[in-house]
């Protein structure tokens, strides 16, 4: 019982924290200098991990199918596999976890650390409020941040597919673009970029309040790291087979 | 009252009726504001879980007076000063910070009364990223004051804190005292008619500790400010209670001990044992107590 008592108060106050920081948004002062510094911290500093994630992905994707899809004689469509599953689940996913395990730690270890150092009380006492100054910007930039990224992560996942494609298994370039495009539809494209907006909420959100609900000094201060990125990282996988599911009635998808 | 031996008009602010002399109590009708407390606690009760932090605690901080609140480690004196400034709210009990019942107050709510507060922080709690300049701007920059402006008051915060050399360093460079002297500036910024000071000499030596001791005499004496100095330390409490600043011929200030004369220094102690007010009164009062408990924190054994 108790431990469920401690998941919804932890819910209510997670859910807190994300109203007063939106509704936050529309009062003056406007944090646009913070909220620009995030963005580049979060998104372009993230690009390059994520490019990688999402180019290797693509070329394992296909050194794992190709030889199999071959044996059935359907070699043609390694390009539509690797899209169709990059595009509608392993790019929004695996950008979402490399984001969380980048940006999720150091947000629950910086607000974390200055909840220990009073720096949070200092700010309050200053007269800001910390869930407009720190928490907003920080939320807004991920659910920015995150879909560019898995638009960049797809991308570079579809361009290691080809490489691997034709530098291993000799297959023409143009056949594997084609297949790309027969692969992808609209509605993957919209699915894969609407992921990416929640799994930001999702991330900013744990971690804003891991880092702020911090408690017992330096220490507290790695333990609420260690809860942020896990916490995230089961939430986005969780979230991400509804969100699948969702998206699939509103699109109409059939499943069988 | 031994008017033959006061030797400074300092500050007088007693308002006990039967030392109120005529012309003190015109001046009374003309700043009628001037009787309601700057802070008023009354019967402030807060405990987390199971344990009693404050049982029944209710005091006043007049006007240009400044409160040292006295106790051991964990005996609720941070505490005190949280409550004030709504960082936490108490159990049962109300708080006034200038007449004005703040105890159901919002978050934002809050923000407004907070204008009218500063705070000196343990540790400084100086925001790592920024730079001493910011750091101390921060609050007209979040008022979004002109730049020259700004500038303008950063620098007589920190010339009042005698550290203008260091307005473009980070914290990480400062040594401990430096970065309780800027937090002090950061404080004073918007010169906020209430100031609390949590530990303020905490881990620093000897004289760097009377200085900071000085910057709070100095806000008492000639700055009208009313203050809460939450302290452990014997020494803080010696300071405050007989040293008193005053402006020379030259116009710089001094600091003078008020030596064998007496003066009305305005500073009152207030001691806290196990959440409850076991003392309250002046530093001689203090001294003259039989309490063990109070004769053991004095002489520290």
């Amino acid at each position: 019982m108790n431990s469920i008592k401690k998941f919804i108060l932890e819910l209510q106050e997670i859910t807190n924290l994300i109203v007063s920081a939106f509704l936050g948004l529309f009062k003056k002062p406007f944090y646009l200098m913070d909220l620009i510094k995030q963005m580049d911290l979060i998104g372009v500093g993230s690009l390059p991990i994520v490019l990688l994630t999402g180019f290797f992905t693509g070329g394992v994707l296909i050194l794992q199918t190709f030889p199999t899809l071959a044996y059935y004689g359907g070699q043609g469509e390694a390009g539509r596999a690797v899209a169709t599953s990059l595009v509608r689940e392993l790019g929004p996913v695996l950008a979402a976890l490399m984001v969380s395990g980048r940006i999720g730690s150091a947000i629950s270890a910086e607000l974390g650390s200055m909840v220990v150092s009073q720096q949070i009380d200092a700010m309050r006492a200053l007269g800001t409020d910390p869930n407009r100054k720190l928490v907003a910007p920080r939320i807004i930039a991920l659910i920015l941040m995150l879909p560019l990224l898995t638009v960049a992560a797809d991308i570079f996942g579809i361009i290691g597919g080809g490489i691997v494609a034709s530098g291993l298994f000799n297959q023409n370039y143009d056949v594997y673009v084609t297949s790309v495009r027969n692969g992808i539809t609209v509605e993957d494209i919209i699915g894969g970029i609407i992921k990416p907006l929640f799994f930001g909420l999702i991330i900013g959100s744990i971690s804003c309040y891991k880092g702020l609900s911090t408690t017992e000094g330096t220490v507290g201060v790695g333990r609420s790291t260690t809860s942020a990125v896990v916490l995230s990282s089961i939430v986005v996988i969780i979230f991400d087979f509804f969100l699948s599911r969702a998206i699939m009635s509103v699109f109409g998808t059939k499943i069988i | 009252m031994l008017d033959s031996q006061i030797e400074e008009p300092i500050l007088n602010d007693e308002t006990i009726e039967e030392e109120l002399e005529p012309t003190d109590l015109e001046d009374a009708v003309d700043e009628p504001e001037r009787i309601v407390p700057a802070i008023e606690f009354r019967d402030i009760h807060l405990s987390f879980d199971d344990k009693k932090i404050l049982d029944g605690i209710s005091f006043t901080v007049r006007r240009g007076e400044t409160k040292v609140i006295l106790g051991r480690s964990g005996g609720g004196k941070s505490t005190t000063i949280r409550l004030i400034l709504g960082l936490l709210k108490p159990d049962s009990g109300q708080i006034l910070i200038d007449g004005e019942d703040i105890t159901d107050y919002t978050e934002i709510e809050m923000m407004e009364v907070r204008k009218k507060i500063g705070m000196v922080f343990q540790e400084g709690a100086l925001f790592d990223s920024l730079s001493v300049y910011d750091n101390v701007a921060y609050r007209l920059h979040e008022q979004g004051v002109a730049e020259a402006e700004v500038e303008k008051e950063v620098r007589r915060m920190l010339q009042f804190v005698d550290l203008e050399e260091a307005i473009d360093k980070m914290p990480a460079e400062l040594s401990g005292g430096m970065r309780r002297r800027v937090g002090v500036a950061r404080a004073l910024v918007g010169d906020p008619q209430i100031v609390l000071f949590d530990e303020p000499t905490a881990g620093l030596d000897p004289p760097t500790a009377r200085t900071i001791c000085e910057l709070a005499i100095k806000l008492r004496d000639l700055e009208d400010v009313s203050a809460i100095f939450v302290t452990h330390e014997m020494n803080n409490l010696k300071i405050l209670s007989t040293v008193y600043a005053t402006v020379n011929e030259d116009g710089a200030v001094v600091f003078e001990d008020e030596g064998e004369t007496i003066c009305l220094i305005n500073t009152e102690i207030i001691m806290l044992k196990e959440g409850q007010i076991i003392f309250s009164g002046k530093d001689e009062e203090l001294a003259a107590s039989k309490n063990e408990y109070i004769q053991t924190f004095m002489r520290g054994k």
